[in-house]
């Protein structure tokens, strides 16, 4: 594919060629999906902690996953799901019960994370396991990857679609979901298997410390612009993917950037960008005057 | 108030972690009665509902709803639940809430007919919540999300509307609209309804008869029947005082002034 002449400052070289970008736009686009339409119910739902906390938990399967020689993003899924089934069992769906059952397995899954990474620091041919787990690989993951990777999406978003009214009701009120007939726990645990697998596709990409911003970040901007979920969804995916793309973008170019020449990470730009958006959105929304504080009321839960 | 009541709990005792919260309650509810579930916090009024709700089971004792016992979805009961919850930013208009009373229970987005959506503006008509239907619910008042709650409840059509203290956090004014609109739709559609309180009160206008709970036991009744100093004073286990002032009814402990209960309801009793 050309470039042209006056969008070359832009494109560098090689951009649309080159196959790792390739494969960067196509995973890192799915996932900016997966993460929208998964994150806007984490957030509605006051979950930001849990989903934070999958995240690092992940890294203990993530780290792992490089000791047998495997890509991380199994060990990701494979820990997420485990840990997400121990939040439930232990509690989750109290909100007190629910942070100390999220606190007590991210606490002992760290552990394990912090022997398989020394583990893996220690063994020459995984030296770079650390940065790939915290810090994810959208460049480095193999094209054999693309159809997994597209598998575990069409799962994560179809569960949060499929599941979409019953669990917006339970979200709101269980009991009332209940008397509705959901079965209430059940769909709490897909939604749950939901959000341990966006996470960890997050976790791959943009790494599992920062996997977080792309899951909360476009989503609580997408609240502020909009009184609808499913429309709330779709923004949020939007802007997951265009932070997500000019992440991309930027991270290519960079290479020629100071101050050492070598390009900076896409996990920085991705990030960034999606600060930055939330930040516009909040200060322009608060401006205008969209949000007047919710009165005393029988809803204020 | 003849036929075959809606609402029948005969023999309920519920204990919960080691520790009786209903004793043997019993009474009926006749299709298209308003009745009042009175009692302060801790009486055991939620326990009730949730039992009526199916949300709870009992250790003894059952409870039939339109004549068949409970089952979990039961589309003759309307449930409007105490606390919901809402953050101003979630993403919900009224109109979806009240859809949900719909379909919330389907899977997939909402894909509503025409007729659908008309039913959904009459049932925001009904329950005067046609100004705010579009605005976000999390931004509402208390007593403008209490309306839009009724709506997704109402919408249903059930034959018994159980209301969690609707009344809870209103200021005086938003507390006699929504008993008015409440009694208003009970007559005009044919609904039963059972209502909790703390504060008798602000129901008296409306209500054709009081389930009283105090100490998980109940009394039940009209309110001249009810709410007198020796059903009161049996029920409680120690004497008590029924008072009459300027059409208001105030329970108190007898021998000492202190106000026994209904202290927690603030400015719209005294």
């Amino acid at each position: 594919m050309t470039v042209p002449g006056s969008l070359a400052p832009v494109f560098e070289p090689g951009f649309f060629s080159s196959s790792p970008v390739h494969v960067a736009l196509i995973v890192g686009g799915v996932v900016a999906v997966v993460s929208g339409v998964v994150g806007t119910f984490t957030v509605m739902r006051g979950q930001a902690f849990a989903g934070h906390s999958l995240a690092d938990i992940g890294t203990a399967g993530g780290s792992a996953a490089f000791l047998v020689g495997i890509s991380p993003l199994y060990g990701f899924v494979t820990m997420n799901l485990i840990a997400a089934g121990a939040m439930e069992l232990i509690g989750i769906r109290r909100p007190r019960g629910r942070d100390l059952a999220t606190g007590i397995v991210l606490g002992a899954a760290l552990g394990l994370a912090a022997l398989f990474l020394y583990w893996d620091t220690t063994s020459s041919s995984t030296t770079g396991a650390t940065i790939n787990v915290l810090f994810g690989s959208i460049f480095e993951l193999p094209s054999s990857l693309v159809p997994v990777i597209a598998v575990f999406s069409v799962v994560a978003t179809g569960i949060v679609l499929v599941l979409y009214r019953p669990l917006l009701l339970s979200s709101l009120s269980p009991d009332l979901a209940a008397t509705r007939g959901v079965p209430v726990r059940l769909v709490g645990i897909g939604y749950l298997i939901a959000l341990a697998v966006a996470v960890s596709l997050s976790a791959v990409t943009i790494g599992a410390i920062l996997s977080t911003a792309l899951l909360i970040g476009p989503a609580a901007a997408a609240l502020r612009l909009t009184k609808r979920a499913p429309l709330a969804m779709a923004i949020a995916a939007g802007v997951g993917v265009a932070a997500t793309w000019l992440g991309i973008l930027l991270a290519y170019d960079s290479y020629d950037w100071p101050p050492r020449h070598q390009g900076w990470p896409v996990s920085f730009f991705v990030v960034t960008l999606v600060f930055a958006f939330y930040i516009v959105i909040h200060l322009s929304v608060r401006r205008a005057g969209g949000h007047r504080p919710n009165p005393v009321s029988a809803g204020a839960a | 108030m003849s036929g075959s009541p809606i609402l029948t709990v005969d023999g309920i005792s519920v204990w919960l972690s080691g520790r009786q919260i209903l004793h043997d309650v019993g009474f009926r509810i006749e299709a298209g009665e308003f009745t009042g579930l009175i009692g302060s916090n801790g009486a055991g009024k939620t326990t009730l509902l949730r039992v009526i709700l199916g949300l709870e089971s009992p250790t003894s004792g059952h409870v039939l709803v339109g004549g068949r016992s409970l089952n979990r979805r039961n589309p003759l009961i309307g449930y409007v639940p105490q606390k919901i919850l809402l953050d101003p930013d979630m993403p919900l208009r009224a109109r979806d809430l009240v859809g949900l009373g719909l379909d919330g229970h389907r899977f997939g987005l909402p894909r509503r007919s025409p007729a659908q959506k008309q039913l959904i503006d009459e049932m925001l008509d009904a329950v005067d919540a046609t100004s705010f239907a579009d605005a976000r619910v999390g931004n509402l008042s208390g007593g403008e999300q209490q309306r839009v709650l009724i709506a997704h409840a109402l919408i249903s059509r059930p034959r018994l509307l159980l209301l969690d203290e609707p009344l809870a956090n209103l200021d005086l004014r938003s507390e006699q609209e929504i008993v008015e609109l409440v009694a208003r739709i009970a007559t005009e559609q044919q609904i039963a309804v059972l209502i909790s309180a703390h504060d008798m009160n602000p129901l008296l206008p409306v209500t054709d008869r009081v389930v009283y709970v105090a100490g998980g036991r109940v009394a039940s009744g009209t309110t001249e029947e009810v709410v007198t100093t020796e059903v009161l004073s049996q029920l409680y286990g120690h004497h008590v005082d029924v008072v009459h002032i300027n059409e208001r009814i105030l329970v108190v402990a007898g021998h000492d002034t202190a106000v026994h209960h209904h202290s927690d309801s603030g400015a719209g009793y005294v």
